[in-house]
């Protein structure tokens, strides 16, 4: 019964977490939810049972603080189309360009979810389904869905932009 | 864990790591373990004379002193299941250990004012013979014979020679002030070098 140092888990699994919380919530609302999970990570760690797959923890707490993100997020930005009144973050960091972001956050949170923990977080689509209920056949419609809208939005964007540089 | 996607991953241009959102989201997490009393245990590493020490507190003190040789990772590992898996690099709960340590390697400092934690000092003798090691003064010397004696059980020379080899906070409890009767330096956790060395410093230019 010897758990590694909970650093270790940091090191190991903070950027898998901060990627999906970016997906999940945005790059600016992000860090609130890393902090806030990896907090409650720590506080909880020492009952993990042995032996746990702590990655698949790890999400299902960011899961939980990002649900919270959304819901606190959607309650503060009463009825306005923030969409278009919210300034626009810029050059965000790590490669989180606005251009992601803007596409991410067009897309159903179900399928933003889906696609945040089976592509970014590598969840089976099985465990994607734990967290978000429903079928896992409907978790990988979801994330298919998901993923081909961002082709379609982002993707078709930066080729556009290619074209239009070359 | 490979997450792309052959074809037209929107995340494939994204780095994996985001090094500055990582020492960032560090840094607040260290604040915020400390704050809600979740900070178990705060490490840090110093460079010494010695080789690399690893520093680690919990809330009480100083609760263990490592030498490179010992391997830091697996000190660690040890720390993690003796007294708390709740721990983090968190340099700044070691501030006062680190700079005491630089003065005393500096010459600057003779004595250490730290709080002490003992809990890895296991065994009730051990702990006897490592609250009487800070009576040897600095720059001094005793046999193991009479560390024995002065704990209280002068046939124990040997379990001196283990409590002194356990000493989970060298340096600050200063085991390498006991040396054999002969006078030769005797055995050290953090090699014989780094007993010289410190005998060196002490004895002054």
């Amino acid at each position: 019964m010897s758990q590694p140092p909970f650093e270790t888990i940091v090191v190991q699994y903070g950027p898998t977490v901060l990627r999906v919380c970016r997906a999940v919530v945005g790059p600016d609302a992000a860090e609130d939810a890393w902090s806030e999970t990896f907090l409650a990570a720590l506080r909880a760690y020492p009952d993990l049972p042995p032996g746990s797959n702590v990655e698949a923890w790890l999400v299902t707490i960011a899961h939980r603080k990002a649900v919270d993100q959304v819901r606190a997020a959607s309650r503060r930005a009463v009825p306005s189309d923030d969409l278009h009144d919210e300034p626009t973050s810029g050059d965000l960091p790590g490669g989180w360009e606005t251009e992601l972001w803007a596409a991410l956050r067009r897309l159903p949170l179900k399928q933003r979810q889906t696609v945040a923990y089976h592509y970014l977080a590598g969840l089976p689509y099985a465990d994607v389904a734990d967290l978000l209920g429903g079928s896992p056949a409907a978790a990988r419609r979801a994330a298919s869905d998901g993923i081909a809208a961002l082709r379609r939005t982002y993707l078709q964007d930066e080729r556009l932009d290619e074209e239009s540089r070359s | 864990m490979n997450t792309s996607v052959s074809n037209g991953d929107p995340f494939v241009s994204l780095p994996e790591i985001d090094e500055a959102a990582q020492r960032r989201l560090h840094a607040r997490l260290e604040a915020a373990a400390d704050e809600t009393g979740l900070l178990d245990v705060a490490y840090r590493t110093l460079d010494t004379p010695v080789g690399a020490l690893l520093l680690a507190a919990t809330e009480k003190g100083l609760v263990r002193v490592a030498f490179a040789r010992e391997d830091h990772a697996a000190v660690l590992d040890r720390i993690a299941q003796l007294v708390s898996p709740r721990v983090l690099h968190a340099p700044g709960r070691l501030d006062p250990a680190a700079r005491e340590l630089e003065e005393y390697f500096t010459g600057r400092r003779s004595t250490f004012d730290l709080p002490l934690d003992f809990s890895l000092a296991r065994g009730t003798f051990r702990r006897v013979v490592l609250t009487h090691l800070p009576e040897i003064r600095y720059g001094q010397t005793a046999s193991y014979a009479s560390v024995a004696a002065a704990a209280g059980s002068p046939r124990a020379v040997r379990a001196v020679g283990s409590a002194c080899a356990t000493n989970p906070l060298p340096v600050v409890v200063p085991c390498h002030r006991v040396v054999r009767s002969d006078g030769t330096f005797g055995q050290y956790a953090g090699g014989p070098e780094a007993k010289s060395t410190l005998l060196t410093l002490e004895a002054g230019p």
